[in-house]
């Protein structure tokens, strides 16, 4: 792995984290209950901690001008930015957040853990050993959520079965390698994805059950996140989260 | 820089970091949150390694600044580090520091963290802090603090925050 593979899947690491986290925080002030709207914000916090941490790093790496977190997470366009196209999806109803949620969560566990344990690169597995914990305590409220809905009435399970099959197209990207996955995988940095696939499998399927819910068909998948080619949401995304600080690039606190 | 004896100065930097707070929990000192990992004396002045307790805690920022400008009092040159290995746990708080939080209405963490029953409070009693009964029920899983569950009690009707065990 040379050293912007290292670099690409830092940021990959944080844009995930990054762009989930500015989604979340759209739903402060406008959750269905304060619980909620407290929990979002407090998921969302986590991983904007995550984030900057994982910035950070990369930041050390990059040679072409933008160094920390702040710069990278504001000063880079839509193209720059290597997240998955799942986590840039709209928050929709109460249902499709807690589906996009509970997908990721359970993939980020299963990429944490391994990023904990992995021994190839020290600060990364430091990182990963504070957000295992966080991403742990996610997934949990994220999956009693599916559970609840699922099994709750007839309108809440109907409604979260349609979340679930309007975003299943953008799970196939969170196991689909490029050079740069391929690299790290090699590397020992990241897991191996068709493992991860499976086990990620057991454990949605485990919830979905349990909630009474149909799982799709993995048939065709969308992607190109990881490569900078993203959904029309992230440009709007992005020009909420950064039109201050290109407005006023020395603004602080 | 001062004459002092490295030894001496990590005695009075300890002393000074004595009474550096956690902002979001004012009655405790870092220190008793078990997030000051270490004191030591290298290339010429005090290092100290502080540990935050979660990735996007934004009381981080404030508790550097703060365990900054106290040390800096015994050695201007302290300078703080940030260690993120190991993670920071709540194994690491104090006992008297439980006992402090418990005397300020917010239920303390309960057991160790690796028992994986931490992690919603699942099968877990958390004691009403006021009037210490057991029944009580989770309201939230998230509070007004990363490092909180919101419960309420079912006796005394005092809505009360549970530290989370991680």
């Amino acid at each position: 792995m040379n050293n912007t593979q290292l670099k690409d899947t830092l940021l990959r690491l944080g844009d995930d984290a990054m762009i989930l986290a500015q989604r979340l925080g759209e739903w402060c002030g406008h959750a269905p209950i304060l619980e909620e709207d407290i929990a979002l914000t407090n998921v969302a916090l986590d991983l904007i901690g995550q984030t900057q941490s994982y910035y950070t790093l990369a930041g050390k790496l990059n040679e072409n001008g933008l160094k920390t977190d702040d710069e990278l997470a504001f000063f880079r366009t839509d193209m720059e930015y290597q997240n998955l196209l799942i986590v840039e999806q709209p928050n929709g109803h109460f249902g499709d957040t807690i589906i996009r949620q509970f997908l990721f969560d359970n993939f980020a566990i299963l990429r944490a853990e391994h990023l904990a344990s992995q021994t190839v690169n020290k600060d990364v597995a430091a990182i990963a050993a504070k957000a295992v914990k966080e991403i742990r305590y996610h997934a949990d409220h994220s999956g009693k959520w599916v559970r609840r809905l699922g099994d709750g009435t007839k309108e809440s399970h109907d409604k979260i079965q349609e979340s679930l099959n309007n975003i299943w197209k953008y799970t196939g990207e969170m196991f689909t390698a490029d050079d740069t996955d391929k690299a790290a995988i090699e590397a020992g940095l990241l897991p191996d994805f068709e493992t991860m696939k499976s086990q990620w499998d057991a454990a949605v399927d485990v919830v979905l059950k349990e909630a009474g819910l149909d799982r799709p068909e993995d048939s065709w998948m969308q992607q190109g996140g990881r490569k900078g080619v993203h959904t029309e949401h992230l440009g709007y995304i992005l020009a909420e989260m950064q039109v201050l600080p290109r407005t006023y690039p020395d603004a602080t606190w | 820089m001062s004459a002092l004896d490295p030894n001496e100065l990590v005695a009075q930097v300890t002393r000074q970091l004595e009474d550096v707070k956690d902002p979001e929990l004012p009655f405790l000192t870092v220190q008793e949150m078990g997030m000051l990992r270490d004191i030591y004396f290298k290339d010429g002045h005090t290092v100290i390694e502080i540990t935050p307790t979660y990735s996007g805690c934004p009381a981080t920022d404030v508790i550097t600044q703060s365990t900054l400008e106290a040390a800096r009092v015994a050695d201007p040159n302290a300078e703080v580090k940030i260690v993120m290995s190991p993670a920071w746990t709540t194994d690491w708080i104090s006992e008297e520091a439980r006992q402090k939080m418990e005397d300020h209405g917010i239920a303390p963490p309960i057991g160790q963290s690796h028992d994986r029953a931490f992690l919603t409070g699942d099968g877990k009693v958390i004691p009403c802090p006021k009037c210490k009964t057991k029944n009580t029920k989770m309201m939230s899983a998230f509070g007004s603090t990363a490092c909180k569950a919101s419960f309420t009690c079912l006796d005394c009707f005092e809505p009360f925050e549970h530290f989370k065990c991680i």
